[in-house]
Protein backbone atom coordinates (compact mmCIF):
# COMPACT_ATOMS: atom_id res chain seq x y z
CA UNK A 1 0.00 0.00 0.00
CA UNK A 2 2.89 2.26 -0.21
CA UNK A 3 2.08 5.65 -1.50
CA UNK A 4 -1.38 5.75 -0.76
CA UNK A 5 -2.37 7.71 1.54
CA UNK A 6 -5.20 7.62 4.37
CA UNK A 7 -7.07 10.17 6.35
CA UNK A 8 -5.48 9.79 9.52
CA UNK A 9 -8.22 9.96 12.38
CA UNK A 10 -7.49 13.49 13.47
CA UNK A 11 -7.56 15.16 9.98
CA UNK A 12 -10.93 13.14 10.01
CA UNK A 13 -12.32 14.54 13.26
CA UNK A 14 -11.30 17.84 12.46
CA UNK A 15 -13.51 17.65 9.51
CA UNK A 16 -15.95 16.62 11.01
CA UNK A 17 -15.54 19.15 13.48
CA UNK A 18 -15.80 21.87 10.92
CA UNK A 19 -18.75 20.51 9.10
CA UNK A 20 -20.82 20.55 12.74
CA UNK A 21 -19.76 24.43 13.21
CA UNK A 22 -21.05 25.19 9.59
CA UNK A 23 -24.26 23.88 10.14
CA UNK A 24 -24.29 25.10 13.61
CA UNK A 25 -24.12 28.75 11.54
CA UNK A 26 -26.66 27.87 8.56
CA UNK A 27 -29.29 26.23 10.87
CA UNK A 28 -28.97 29.27 12.67
CA UNK A 29 -30.23 31.46 9.84
CA UNK A 30 -32.51 28.41 8.26
CA UNK A 31 -34.46 28.22 11.35
CA UNK A 32 -34.98 32.04 12.04
CA UNK A 33 -35.16 33.05 8.27
CA UNK A 34 -38.11 30.46 7.89
CA UNK A 35 -39.66 31.81 11.46
CA UNK A 36 -39.33 35.35 9.93
CA UNK A 37 -40.83 34.55 6.83
CA UNK A 38 -43.87 33.16 8.21
CA UNK A 39 -44.81 36.90 8.87
CA UNK A 40 -44.87 37.23 5.10
CA UNK A 41 -48.08 38.56 4.38
CA UNK A 42 -49.22 39.30 7.99
CA UNK A 43 -47.24 41.68 10.07
CA UNK A 44 -49.15 44.97 11.39
CA UNK A 45 -48.03 47.45 8.87
CA UNK A 46 -46.60 47.29 5.16
CA UNK A 47 -43.99 48.54 6.43
CA UNK A 48 -42.70 45.99 8.87
CA UNK A 49 -44.10 42.92 6.68
CA UNK A 50 -41.88 44.03 3.53
CA UNK A 51 -38.67 44.60 5.96
CA UNK A 52 -39.35 41.60 7.92
CA UNK A 53 -39.34 39.76 4.77
CA UNK A 54 -36.13 41.15 3.84
CA UNK A 55 -34.45 40.27 7.00
CA UNK A 56 -35.39 36.73 5.77
CA UNK A 57 -34.49 36.44 2.41
CA UNK A 58 -31.06 37.50 4.23
CA UNK A 59 -30.79 34.67 6.22
CA UNK A 60 -31.91 32.44 4.11
CA UNK A 61 -29.70 33.63 1.51
CA UNK A 62 -26.82 33.00 4.19
CA UNK A 63 -27.87 30.04 4.92
CA UNK A 64 -27.39 28.49 1.21
CA UNK A 65 -23.39 30.01 1.56
CA UNK A 66 -23.25 28.36 5.24
CA UNK A 67 -25.08 24.93 4.22
CA UNK A 68 -23.47 24.59 0.79
CA UNK A 69 -20.05 24.74 2.30
CA UNK A 70 -21.18 22.31 4.80
CA UNK A 71 -21.61 20.14 2.42
CA UNK A 72 -18.59 20.61 0.48
CA UNK A 73 -16.70 19.95 3.47
CA UNK A 74 -18.47 17.25 4.49
CA UNK A 75 -17.52 15.46 0.76
CA UNK A 76 -21.05 13.08 0.81
CA UNK A 77 -22.40 14.80 -2.10
CA UNK A 78 -24.81 16.53 0.07
CA UNK A 79 -26.24 20.23 -1.08
CA UNK A 80 -27.60 22.89 0.81
CA UNK A 81 -31.06 22.42 -0.49
CA UNK A 82 -30.38 18.19 1.15
CA UNK A 83 -29.06 19.80 4.47
CA UNK A 84 -32.27 21.91 4.99
CA UNK A 85 -34.49 19.77 3.60
CA UNK A 86 -33.93 15.90 4.02
CA UNK A 87 -32.79 16.38 7.60
CA UNK A 88 -35.05 15.28 10.72
CA UNK A 89 -35.21 17.43 13.86
CA UNK A 90 -32.48 15.06 16.21
CA UNK A 91 -29.79 16.70 12.89
CA UNK A 92 -30.14 20.39 13.36
CA UNK A 93 -27.55 22.52 15.14
CA UNK A 94 -29.02 25.85 15.65
CA UNK A 95 -29.78 27.29 18.93
CA UNK A 96 -32.75 26.69 21.07
CA UNK A 97 -33.79 30.54 20.63
CA UNK A 98 -34.49 30.59 17.23
CA UNK A 99 -36.66 28.07 17.08
CA UNK A 100 -38.83 29.26 19.40
CA UNK A 101 -42.89 30.80 18.19
CA UNK A 102 -43.31 33.79 16.62
CA UNK A 103 -45.76 35.03 19.37
CA UNK A 104 -46.79 38.85 18.86
CA UNK A 105 -45.11 41.25 16.99
CA UNK A 106 -43.26 42.36 19.61
CA UNK A 107 -41.92 38.54 20.57
CA UNK A 108 -40.89 38.26 16.58
CA UNK A 109 -38.75 41.87 17.24
CA UNK A 110 -37.04 40.61 20.64
CA UNK A 111 -35.97 37.20 19.50
CA UNK A 112 -34.58 38.88 16.25
CA UNK A 113 -32.80 41.61 18.27
CA UNK A 114 -30.96 38.99 20.87
CA UNK A 115 -29.97 37.11 17.83
CA UNK A 116 -28.88 39.69 15.68
CA UNK A 117 -26.57 41.18 18.66
CA UNK A 118 -25.00 37.83 19.16
CA UNK A 119 -24.87 37.03 15.15
CA UNK A 120 -23.26 40.34 14.16
CA UNK A 121 -20.19 39.92 17.35
CA UNK A 122 -20.05 36.40 15.51
CA UNK A 123 -19.98 37.70 12.63
CA UNK A 124 -17.39 40.11 12.68
CA UNK A 125 -14.92 37.69 14.37
CA UNK A 126 -15.27 35.65 11.52
CA UNK A 127 -13.98 37.92 9.06
CA UNK A 128 -10.51 37.15 10.56
CA UNK A 129 -11.32 33.32 10.58
CA UNK A 130 -7.75 30.89 9.87
CA UNK A 131 -10.47 29.68 6.68
CA UNK A 132 -10.57 31.90 4.01
CA UNK A 133 -13.96 30.58 2.68
CA UNK A 134 -16.13 31.20 5.99
CA UNK A 135 -14.21 34.63 6.56
CA UNK A 136 -15.59 35.43 2.94
CA UNK A 137 -19.15 34.09 4.08
CA UNK A 138 -19.00 36.43 7.12
CA UNK A 139 -17.58 39.54 4.89
CA UNK A 140 -20.61 39.40 3.08
CA UNK A 141 -23.40 38.44 5.76
CA UNK A 142 -22.16 40.86 8.33
CA UNK A 143 -23.25 43.62 6.26
CA UNK A 144 -26.76 42.17 6.20
CA UNK A 145 -26.93 41.30 9.86
CA UNK A 146 -25.17 45.09 10.99
CA UNK A 147 -28.59 46.20 9.42
CA UNK A 148 -30.48 43.91 11.23
CA UNK A 149 -29.39 44.40 14.81
CA UNK A 150 -29.68 48.06 14.32
CA UNK A 151 -33.85 47.96 12.77
CA UNK A 152 -34.46 45.37 15.77
CA UNK A 153 -32.88 47.25 18.99
CA UNK A 154 -34.30 50.46 17.37
CA UNK A 155 -37.85 48.42 17.32
CA UNK A 156 -37.08 47.03 20.76
CA UNK A 157 -36.73 50.70 21.90
CA UNK A 158 -39.56 51.83 20.53
CA UNK A 159 -42.13 49.31 21.64
CA UNK A 160 -40.14 48.89 25.03
CA UNK A 161 -40.66 52.83 25.77
CA UNK A 162 -43.94 53.15 23.65
CA UNK A 163 -47.10 52.80 25.51
CA UNK A 164 -48.24 51.03 28.78
CA UNK A 165 -49.50 47.77 26.14
CA UNK A 166 -46.45 47.84 24.21
CA UNK A 167 -44.22 47.99 27.08
CA UNK A 168 -46.19 45.12 28.92
CA UNK A 169 -45.84 42.73 25.92
CA UNK A 170 -41.98 43.45 25.24
CA UNK A 171 -41.59 42.57 28.96
CA UNK A 172 -43.40 39.34 28.41
CA UNK A 173 -41.26 38.48 25.02
CA UNK A 174 -38.31 39.11 27.38
CA UNK A 175 -39.13 37.06 30.28
CA UNK A 176 -39.61 34.47 28.00
CA UNK A 177 -36.85 34.37 25.91
CA UNK A 178 -34.13 35.68 27.98
CA UNK A 179 -33.60 31.54 29.30
CA UNK A 180 -32.75 30.94 25.45
CA UNK A 181 -29.85 33.58 25.76
CA UNK A 182 -27.17 31.46 27.67
CA UNK A 183 -27.12 28.68 25.08
CA UNK A 184 -25.59 31.49 22.40
CA UNK A 185 -22.20 31.59 25.13
CA UNK A 186 -21.78 28.11 25.99
CA UNK A 187 -18.85 25.91 24.36
CA UNK A 188 -18.34 22.51 23.53
CA UNK A 189 -15.93 20.43 22.23
CA UNK A 190 -16.52 21.34 18.88
CA UNK A 191 -16.31 24.87 19.71
CA UNK A 192 -13.03 24.13 21.62
CA UNK A 193 -11.94 22.62 18.07
CA UNK A 194 -12.88 25.64 16.17
CA UNK A 195 -11.04 28.10 18.48
CA UNK A 196 -7.86 26.09 18.28
CA UNK A 197 -8.06 26.17 14.71
CA UNK A 198 -8.59 29.80 14.23
CA UNK A 199 -11.57 28.75 12.34
CA UNK A 200 -13.71 30.74 14.99
CA UNK A 201 -14.11 32.54 18.22
CA UNK A 202 -14.91 30.70 21.81
CA UNK A 203 -18.23 31.15 22.51
CA UNK A 204 -17.53 32.07 25.48
CA UNK A 205 -15.55 35.40 24.61
CA UNK A 206 -18.82 36.73 23.06
CA UNK A 207 -20.62 36.88 26.00
CA UNK A 208 -19.30 40.79 27.11
CA UNK A 209 -19.30 42.47 24.10
CA UNK A 210 -22.93 40.74 23.33
CA UNK A 211 -24.50 41.38 26.93
CA UNK A 212 -23.32 44.71 26.86
CA UNK A 213 -24.56 45.41 23.64
CA UNK A 214 -28.04 43.80 24.84
CA UNK A 215 -28.30 45.44 28.26
CA UNK A 216 -27.45 48.98 26.98
CA UNK A 217 -30.76 48.47 24.38
CA UNK A 218 -33.14 46.70 26.60
CA UNK A 219 -32.52 49.94 29.34
CA UNK A 220 -32.65 52.31 26.91
CA UNK A 221 -36.12 50.24 26.17
CA UNK A 222 -36.79 50.81 29.72
CA UNK A 223 -37.12 47.19 30.26
CA UNK A 224 -36.15 44.57 33.18
CA UNK A 225 -33.77 41.99 32.72
CA UNK A 226 -35.27 39.09 34.44
CA UNK A 227 -33.45 37.82 37.81
CA UNK A 228 -33.25 34.13 36.29
CA UNK A 229 -29.75 32.53 35.63
CA UNK A 230 -31.41 29.72 34.31
CA UNK A 231 -30.12 28.79 30.87
CA UNK A 232 -32.09 26.18 28.19
CA UNK A 233 -29.51 24.14 26.09
CA UNK A 234 -29.42 21.44 23.61
CA UNK A 235 -30.07 22.93 20.78
CA UNK A 236 -26.72 23.58 19.32
CA UNK A 237 -25.52 20.09 19.93
CA UNK A 238 -28.43 18.62 18.79
CA UNK A 239 -29.65 16.51 21.82
CA UNK A 240 -32.93 18.34 23.64
CA UNK A 241 -34.72 20.74 20.31
CA UNK A 242 -38.16 22.41 21.26
CA UNK A 243 -41.52 20.64 20.45
CA UNK A 244 -41.63 23.58 18.18
CA UNK A 245 -38.83 22.65 15.45
CA UNK A 246 -40.26 19.75 14.41
CA UNK A 247 -43.90 21.37 13.52
CA UNK A 248 -41.84 23.98 11.87
CA UNK A 249 -40.06 21.83 9.59
CA UNK A 250 -43.07 19.93 9.11
CA UNK A 251 -44.28 23.09 7.57
CA UNK A 252 -40.69 23.92 5.91
CA UNK A 253 -40.07 20.27 4.61
CA UNK A 254 -43.89 19.44 3.74
CA UNK A 255 -42.97 19.55 -0.36
CA UNK A 256 -40.11 17.25 -0.41
CA UNK A 257 -41.40 14.50 2.57
CA UNK A 258 -44.61 14.67 -0.03
CA UNK A 259 -42.95 14.63 -3.11
CA UNK A 260 -39.14 13.23 -2.51
CA UNK A 261 -36.87 14.20 -5.22
CA UNK A 262 -39.13 17.34 -6.78
CA UNK A 263 -37.14 19.69 -7.78
CA UNK A 264 -38.29 23.18 -10.15
CA UNK B 1 -54.77 61.60 19.01
CA UNK B 2 -54.42 59.37 15.76
CA UNK B 3 -52.90 55.80 15.99
CA UNK B 4 -51.25 56.13 12.66
CA UNK B 5 -47.94 57.11 12.09
CA UNK B 6 -46.97 59.87 10.30
CA UNK B 7 -47.25 59.68 6.49
CA UNK B 8 -42.93 60.36 4.55
CA UNK B 9 -42.31 61.10 1.09
CA UNK B 10 -39.18 59.40 0.24
CA UNK B 11 -36.74 60.71 -2.76
CA UNK B 12 -34.09 58.14 -3.48
CA UNK B 13 -30.93 59.36 -5.83
CA UNK B 14 -30.05 56.44 -8.22
CA UNK B 15 -26.46 57.48 -8.74
CA UNK B 16 -24.09 59.97 -7.77
CA UNK B 17 -24.68 63.26 -9.80
CA UNK B 18 -28.03 62.62 -10.00
CA UNK B 19 -30.82 64.31 -8.42
CA UNK B 20 -33.03 62.45 -5.96
CA UNK B 21 -36.41 61.59 -6.96
CA UNK B 22 -39.48 61.04 -5.43
CA UNK B 23 -40.58 57.39 -5.30
CA UNK B 24 -43.29 57.46 -3.21
CA UNK B 25 -44.22 57.42 0.17
CA UNK B 26 -44.66 55.51 3.71
CA UNK B 27 -45.43 55.49 7.22
CA UNK B 28 -43.01 55.46 10.34
CA UNK B 29 -42.99 56.72 13.76
CA UNK B 30 -40.06 58.82 13.57
CA UNK B 31 -37.15 59.75 10.82
CA UNK B 32 -35.18 57.69 11.90
CA UNK B 33 -37.65 54.91 10.91
CA UNK B 34 -38.66 56.11 7.66
CA UNK B 35 -35.48 55.80 6.86
CA UNK B 36 -35.20 52.29 7.36
CA UNK B 37 -38.14 51.52 6.05
CA UNK B 38 -37.85 53.85 2.97
CA UNK B 39 -34.66 51.69 2.28
CA UNK B 40 -36.41 48.03 3.17
CA UNK B 41 -39.53 49.51 1.21
CA UNK B 42 -37.81 51.50 -1.67
CA UNK B 43 -34.14 50.26 -2.32
CA UNK B 44 -34.26 46.20 -2.17
CA UNK B 45 -33.13 45.95 -5.77
CA UNK B 46 -30.16 48.14 -5.99
CA UNK B 47 -31.65 51.05 -6.68
CA UNK B 48 -30.30 53.76 -4.46
CA UNK B 49 -26.97 55.79 -3.24
CA UNK B 50 -28.73 58.32 -1.05
CA UNK B 51 -31.95 58.34 0.66
CA UNK B 52 -33.83 61.28 1.42
CA UNK B 53 -37.19 61.32 3.67
CA UNK B 54 -39.40 64.07 4.87
CA UNK B 55 -42.62 63.95 6.41
CA UNK B 56 -45.41 64.58 4.36
CA UNK B 57 -46.81 68.13 6.16
CA UNK B 58 -44.09 69.74 5.61
CA UNK B 59 -44.50 69.95 1.96
CA UNK B 60 -46.45 72.68 0.68
CA UNK B 61 -47.88 72.24 -2.41
CA UNK B 62 -49.50 74.40 -5.19
CA UNK B 63 -53.55 73.94 -5.46
CA UNK B 64 -54.57 72.44 -8.42
CA UNK B 65 -57.81 74.83 -8.86
CA UNK B 66 -55.11 77.26 -9.13
CA UNK B 67 -53.90 75.39 -12.49
CA UNK B 68 -55.25 78.50 -14.51
CA UNK B 69 -52.98 81.55 -13.18
CA UNK B 70 -50.56 79.57 -12.43
CA UNK B 71 -49.35 77.21 -15.29
CA UNK B 72 -51.84 78.96 -18.49
CA UNK B 73 -49.95 82.39 -18.94
CA UNK B 74 -46.42 80.42 -19.87
CA UNK B 75 -48.26 78.31 -22.38
CA UNK B 76 -48.12 81.28 -24.39
CA UNK B 77 -44.75 82.54 -24.21
CA UNK B 78 -42.86 80.47 -26.67
CA UNK B 79 -39.99 82.95 -26.37
CA UNK B 80 -39.27 81.96 -23.12
CA UNK B 81 -37.73 78.56 -24.61
CA UNK B 82 -34.20 78.66 -25.79
CA UNK B 83 -35.29 77.04 -28.86
CA UNK B 84 -33.99 79.73 -31.24
CA UNK B 85 -29.97 79.26 -31.59
CA UNK B 86 -28.46 77.08 -33.89
CA UNK B 87 -26.11 75.15 -31.39
CA UNK B 88 -22.66 74.19 -32.39
CA UNK B 89 -22.39 70.17 -33.09
CA UNK B 90 -19.33 70.58 -30.63
CA UNK B 91 -21.43 71.60 -27.81
CA UNK B 92 -22.94 67.68 -27.56
CA UNK B 93 -26.06 67.31 -25.93
CA UNK B 94 -27.92 70.10 -23.63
Amino acid sequence: MGGVETPTASLLEAKSDLFEFLLRMGDNTLILGHRVSEWCGHAPVLEEDIALANTALDLIGQTQMWLGLAGEVEGQGRSADDLAFLRDVWDFRNLLLVEQPNGDFGQTILRQFLFDAWHVEMLTRLTDSSDARIAAIAGKAVKEASYHVERSGDTVIGLGDGTEESHARMQAALDRLWPYLGEMFQGDAVDEAMAGAGIAPAPEALQTPVMERIEAVLAEATLTIPETRHAQSGGKTGTRHSEHLGHLLTQMQWLQRAYPGATW
Amino acid sequence: MSNEWPLWEVFIRGQHGISHRHVGSLHAPDAEMAMKNARDVYTRRNEGVSIWVVEARHIAASSPSDKGPLYEPSQSKVYRHPSFFDIPDEAGHM
